[in-house]
């Protein structure tokens, strides 16, 4: 059963990957690529992860692709590429990623199994709140910090290329 | 038969794999944009089937920091964005093979 969800929101989500790179109209694109993000955090919650499920939700769904839709709201033109969707490299583009999923495929084929050892579930999940909270508390704290400097560091960026210069 | 770890990692090399020729092949600026993110959330589905596999926390911590370069990627490249359409006036990326003299 929990295969069957896997599978199923598996395809769902590569389906709409594929909506999102051939829809011609940039608002479609996004609305594909929310439910391609709602179909990966339903995954995620499959194999027992929910805390990112929950920030895949909350985080990518809630905030950046409602930014990009305000975006997409304001900026979107007809221009000529609504007429001409696709550039002159879609046939040499389409070679190199066939061969880009040729040289991944054979990095996960050969095993029988991906290398690792597999763990076997715990009593109850490692992926709790609680755990999380006190990894990062514990284990990641100082990658915590840098990661709110750099948000400030792109909010100022920001800032300053899109002021007006007087 | 391929288990559910194998699944997931295949779906993410598709996924990325598509996002990528989203990248190359699109000429609309927002939907590029767009097909980087795809690429990005495969990244985190890569992470989170290891640590799931593995049933430890650390590629659960880098998904986080995954969704924060994220965040900061999307705000600067929205106002990359606004100011190159203020510059050029269209979002084709390939309109500059168009004006020829």
């Amino acid at each position: 059963m929990n295969f069957a969800l896997i599978a199923f929101f598996g395809v769902l989500a590569f389906v709409f990957a594929l909506l999102v790179v051939s829809l011609r109209q940039p608002m479609r694109s996004a609305l594909a690529l929310i439910a391609h993000m709602i179909c990966l955090a339903a995954l995620f919650a499959c194999v027992g992860v929910e805390v990112v499920a929950l920030f895949q939700i909350l985080i990518y769904v809630g905030a950046v692709m409602v930014f990009m839709v305000y975006v997409i709201m304001l900026l979107d033109d007809r221009d000529a590429s609504y007429v001409h969707v696709f550039s002159r490299w879609s046939v040499p583009g389409a070679l190199a990623i066939g061969l880009v999923i040729v040289g991944l495929g054979m990095l996960i084929a050969p095993a029988p199994q991906l290398p690792g050892v597999v763990a076997p579930a715990a009593a109850t999940s490692p992926f709790s709140f609680s755990a999380f909270s006190l990894a990062f508390m514990q284990g990641y704290w100082f990658h915590f910090e840098l990661a709110t400097v750099l948000l400030v560091i792109a909010i100022v960026a920001a800032w300053t290329v899109i002021s007006e210069r007087r | 038969m391929m288990d559910k770890y194998q699944f997931l990692i295949t779906l993410a090399v598709l996924t990325f794999a598509a996002g990528l020729l989203g990248v190359i092949v699109r000429r609309n600026l927002l939907v590029v944009v767009m097909c980087v993110e795809v690429m990005l959330n495969s990244v985190v589905l890569a992470f989170v089937t290891f640590a799931a596999r593995s049933q430890t926390m650390g590629g659960v911590a880098m998904t986080f920091f995954v969704y924060v370069a994220a965040s900061c990627e999307i705000a600067l490249a929205m106002a990359i964005v606004v100011l190159l359409v203020k510059r050029r006036g269209t979002l084709d990326l390939a309109a500059k093979y168009e004006l020829k003299g």
